[in-house]
């Protein structure tokens, strides 16, 4: 079990979200970088789709009341145990009592801690994945109690950590795909669109991205159709927002671009005022 | 069947399918009988679909290798003579109450379409309405079949909460609110039953292809069916509809 002594201002339990409910309107949701929770699960051996910790701000802790095998992959947010700093991307063995915090920000926005074999919290339409109106709560809550499994390998630290290139944190660049409406655009729009740095704005949260720059726009909303995460809408006032894993599953503004897994998941590593380039896969 | 349905890929796994943009009963039942084509082909590869007026999305569980050999294949079962089950299709009935506590856009209605109250409640309870899909929200329905002479435009300044169970008008749209959100629809009514409960074996009870009925209640029926809702002990009325 591990007790919250401190939520945090946005922690929740993660999994790969829940599919086969579009007929019902419930959004996909699950972690927002998959490359990084996937890593954290790979190094404790756990199957991938196992639930972690996803953690938006460093100012939470959590007390291992069982012991068990963690490993903190995503954003360098500084994690200690016991007040003692640890590695990110590597196995950390823990006893019954240590508590697990954070401090300064290096870099990224989204922590994942993964436990040996996965968080236990509830199931709601085969997922883990907090979303609003489908778990009983859509974050954690200080004083919550998180079940984990208590059979685990028990072994000692390996020192081997792995290292990620630090430019999957840093690089502007954000592939995609031409959308489904791209070719509404003019040739004057779509460069406009390939050569302008987008600045990520403060209304930006697990349901989407919205950048600040706008682009010039003349064409109607289009009959609500199916979005995905990953989509970028091009928006009545020319502001572009990049739908993330929370969205909705339709909607009526045109779809311009559409990211690549890769570009998904750097993106959910990115803080409010960063910029970024979207730069054209398609042929 | 229709000839110009087009595929799209839609990012590494997805494809959209997109039938001519408008909203129309022949559009959806196609898109319906293509997607139970679809289920009963090939289950694996695709872990879920989303429906909408003109267009069927298909999410596959891993990346698409070749899009044209998919394209192909889909087009294969689209034309394909297989008969499929039509699912059976219901008709809702849904208790509404008008009364002004909770139509609170009702009279700026009646005022600027030159309608009477009743009237804008009777063309409202007369209609049958299609669920073309469900979105926006979970349980969300997208209803068509709104009677032109209550269409009347969104808000221009969204609500930013608008109550669980509330019936609104926006556009050419009319629909009920499953649970509070911020929204731009005139309001004209409240329903109390739940349109989604995560605590329920199905969370919605209506489905694609499904159909509609309000019906007027008053203000103490409406208390009544609320309680009887919370209990657990309401059931939603429905026939079949073929």
């Amino acid at each position: 079990m591990i007790k919250v002594l401190k939520a945090g201002f946005f922690t929740t339990i993660q999994d790969k979200g829940r599919f086969g409910f579009s007929s019902i309107g419930v959004p996909f949701s699950g972690v927002m970088d998959t490359f990084s929770a996937d890593l954290a699960n790979t190094i404790l051996n756990n199957n991938l789709d196992y639930a972690v910790l996803e953690i938006a701000f460093n100012n939470c802790s959590f007390q291992f009341l069982t012991a068990t095998n963690i490993c903190i992959s995503g954003a360098d947010f500084s994690p200690k145990i016991n007040q003692k700093a640890i590695k990110l991307n590597q196995k950390i063995v823990i006893k019954k009592n240590d508590v697990l915090s954070f401090g300064k920000v290096n870099f990224g926005a989204r922590t994942y801690v993964a436990v040996s074999n996965g968080i236990l919290s509830e199931k709601v339409l085969n997922s883990r994945s907090m979303f609003a109106g489908i778990t009983k709560s859509y974050t954690i809550k200080t004083g919550d109690i998180l079940q984990i499994n208590q059979n685990y390998n028990e072994e000692n630290n390996t020192n081997a950590s792995i290292k990620v290139n630090e430019n999957y944190f840093k690089s502007k660049a954000i592939e995609c795909f031409k959308g489904p409406e791209f070719d509404l655009l003019s040739k004057k729009q779509q460069k406009q669109l390939f050569e302008t740095g987008f600045t990520i704005s403060k209304d930006s949260d697990r349901m989407g991205y919205r950048l600040i720059e706008v682009l010039e726009n003349n064409f109607p909303s289009i009959l609500t159709s199916s979005v995905l995460p990953g989509t970028v809408q091009l928006t009545p006032s020319g502001k572009l927002i990049i739908l993330m894993r929370d969205c909705q599953i339709t909607g009526g503004y045109p779809r311009i671009l559409q990211l690549n897994e890769a570009s998904i998941n750097r993106i959910a590593q990115k803080n409010t005022n960063e910029i970024v380039n979207f730069e054209c896969l398609s042929v | 069947m229709f000839d110009k349905i087009t595929y799209k890929p839609f990012g590494e796994k997805a494809i959209l399918i997109e039938w001519e943009p408008r909203i129309a009963v022949e559009i959806s039942e196609e898109i319906l009988l293509f997607q139970s084509k679809i289920k009963a082909k090939k289950n694996n590869s695709i872990v879920d679909y989303i429906v909408a007026y003109n267009s069927l999305t298909l999410i596959f569980k891993h990346q698409i290798h070749s899009f044209q050999i998919e394209v192909e294949h889909l087009k294969k079962i689209y034309a394909s003579k297989t008969k499929t089950f039509k699912k059976a299709s219901f008709l809702w009935e849904i208790p509404v109450c008008y009364d002004l506590e909770f139509g609170i856009d009702l009279l700026e209605m009646s005022e600027k379409l030159n309608l009477q109250t009743s009237e804008i409640i009777k063309l409202h309870t007369q209609s049958l309405y299609r669920v073309y899909f469900v979105g926006f929200l979970p349980g969300f329905l997208y209803l068509g079949g709104l009677d032109e002479k209550i269409h009347f435009n969104r808000k221009s300044n969204p609500r930013l909460k608008v109550p669980k169970g509330a019936v609104g008008i926006g556009g050419k749209q009319t629909g009920v609110y499953p649970s509070e959100s911020a929204g731009g629809w005139n309001i004209i009514g409240k329903t109390p039953i739940d349109f989604f409960n995560i605590n329920k074996q199905q969370p919605c009870f209506a489905n694609s292809g499904d159909f509609i009925k309000f019906v007027e209640i008053s203000k103490n029926d409406f208390l009544k069916i609320q309680k009887e809702v919370k209990q657990n002990t309401y059931t939603v009325s429905k026939t079949f509809k073929i």
